[in-house]
């Protein structure tokens, strides 16, 4: 009994209990499988109202495209977005849980969130896990005491930065930014550095790829730009497809289940006269 | 050999529609060994949500027992089925909880949502969720499954023409696989009826 009370809701954090188990696996010459990553090119800068955030869109387990279109500009607060690189669990999982620890920190406190709060909540956790949670992030927004952008890195140091690049194709947005980026940008100036150094990364290297998100916050509104440019359309496709017909495929048995509909009870109250 | 070939798997979950299909292979082997070929991958979680697990076959069993687990505790406490996109962020947490000592199952998972909209996910072994509009495939045939489904599928496709489509594509990509196979099986999901196939493959 106390084996199925564990496997009920837990208090939450990580449970090491298949860990033994899978140290016998790799000594019998089982090789880990590889996470999906997000090899990835995230980008921030900050413009003269505010901060712009952008990313590819590719996520990769080994050399394969996972995902074509897959979201890596994260919701943390209405005025802050982090953009996350790494394992792709861990940077969900990592953002999901400081969102969520944001949250409650408003209602406790009754104000906006701040973004150097968030910063101080994902440092003080990748610190604790000594860098095996990997997730490389780059965190923006804009709060009461001005805009902020700031970097993370997986072993929990933070900068504090005017523009920056993670990911694998961090050196390809750098080299775009390092020459065409100054103080004070405008707003649609901005949007078109951070395009320009997505697809740097995008078009140089082989770890991102697809379309670029864009996210510009701003003091008191925040625009979120899911597919702001698409370079990489797919122009391959067959006219006519396939076409298979009913009875093509080989069947060698059938079961078909006719779903109830669900019958709704009506709450009636007990003591209605 | 990788922790995800000691069985062997290939799973693929289509969208048409107003209506899902979730089709796996039926072989489950011990290295190059077949042991048996009536393997069964997709389980029911309820009557409009399915889940496939490939990977380690021992894992995927467990990774359902718990599930199933979890779900019955929800219908108990909230007097109604799971929506799908609820089930695969439980799904994606007990996978994370595991972080450093993961489950070696990777799942697909397909239900219908509100109004009958069709929802498909698949995630990998940490709970990375990956939510696509199209199709999703997992397991030792995922290279071929990726070529196969990304040049036969066509949205918003009827039933018919989705079961058609869905059961070619595991057909071709599993004949390029050593380790899945032996015939397959399919599931396919409108709001009226669920129609479960069994699939005639070649039996190497």
């Amino acid at each position: 009994m106390a084996r199925l009370a564990a496997d009920a809701p837990t208090k939450g954090g990580f449970s090491f209990d298949l860990c033994q188990r899978n140290e016998m696996l790799l000594k019998k010459g089982m090789h880990l499988p590889t996470f999906r990553k997000t090899g990835t090119t995230i980008v921030g800068l900050v413009f003269q109202d505010g901060v712009i955030l952008g990313a590819d869109t590719r996520a990769t387990e080994g050399p394969i495209v996972a995902d074509k279109n897959c979201e890596k500009i994260h919701y943390m607060a209405p005025n802050i977005y982090c953009c996350g690189a790494g394992t792709a669990a861990d940077t969900e999982a990592v953002t999901d849980m400081v969102s969520s620890q944001l949250q409650l920190h408003r209602y406790a406190t009754g104000r906006e969130s701040r973004v150097v709060t968030a910063l101080t909540l994902l440092k003080s956790h990748l610190f604790s896990y000594q860098g095996h949670v990997s997730a490389a992030l780059v965190l923006g927004g804009v709060d009461i005491t001005g805009p902020h952008l700031h970097t993370v890195y997986p072993h929990g140091s933070t900068d504090t930065l005017p523009f920056a690049t993670m990911g694998s194709g961090s050196l390809a947005a750098m080299a775009v930014f390092e020459s065409k980026f100054r103080e004070g940008l405008t707003k649609e100036e901005g949007i078109k550095l951070v395009s320009e150094a997505i697809c740097s990364g995008i078009f140089n290297d082989l770890g991102s790829g697809s379309n670029v998100d864009v996210c510009v916050i701003t003091k008191g509104h925040t625009e979120y730009l899911r597919n702001h440019q698409l370079p990489n359309p797919r122009t391959y496709v067959s006219s006519r497809g396939y076409n298979f017909v009913k009875g093509h495929t080989e069947v060698l048995s059938t079961k078909i289940t006719p779903l109830k509909s669900k019958v709704e009870v009506a709450e009636v109250d007990a003591m209605e006269e | 050999m990788s922790i995800f070939e000691y069985n062997g798997s290939a799973l693929v979950a289509m969208v048409g529609k107003n209506c899902f299909a979730i089709a796996s292979d039926r072989r489950l082997g011990v290295n190059l060994q077949t042991v048996a070929t009536d393997f069964q991958r997709i389980f029911k979680i309820h009557d409009k949500l399915y889940i496939g697990l490939s990977g380690l076959a021992t894992d995927a069993q467990t990774m359902y027992q718990r599930l199933v687990f979890r779900h019955k505790l929800y219908q108990l406490r909230e007097e109604r089925d799971m929506k799908p996109q609820t089930f695969a962020s439980l799904v994606s947490a007990l996978l994370y909880e595991k972080r450093f000592g993961p489950y070696f199952c990777q799942p697909v998972i397909a239900g219908l949502g509100d109004d009958d909209v069709p929802f498909i996910c698949t995630m990998d072994c940490l709970g990375a969720k990956e939510l696509a509009k199209d199709f999703v495939v997992s397991g030792t045939a995922s290279e071929s499954l990726y070529g196969a489904c990304e040049s036969m599928y066509k949205p918003n496709m009827e039933p018919e023409e989705l079961f058609e489509t869905i059961s070619q594509a595991l057909l071709s990509s599993v004949d390029r696989d050593c380790l899945s196979g032996w015939g397959g099986h399919v599931l396919l999901v409108t709001p009226t009826e669920v129609q479960e196939r069994t699939l005639k493959g070649r039996m190497d």
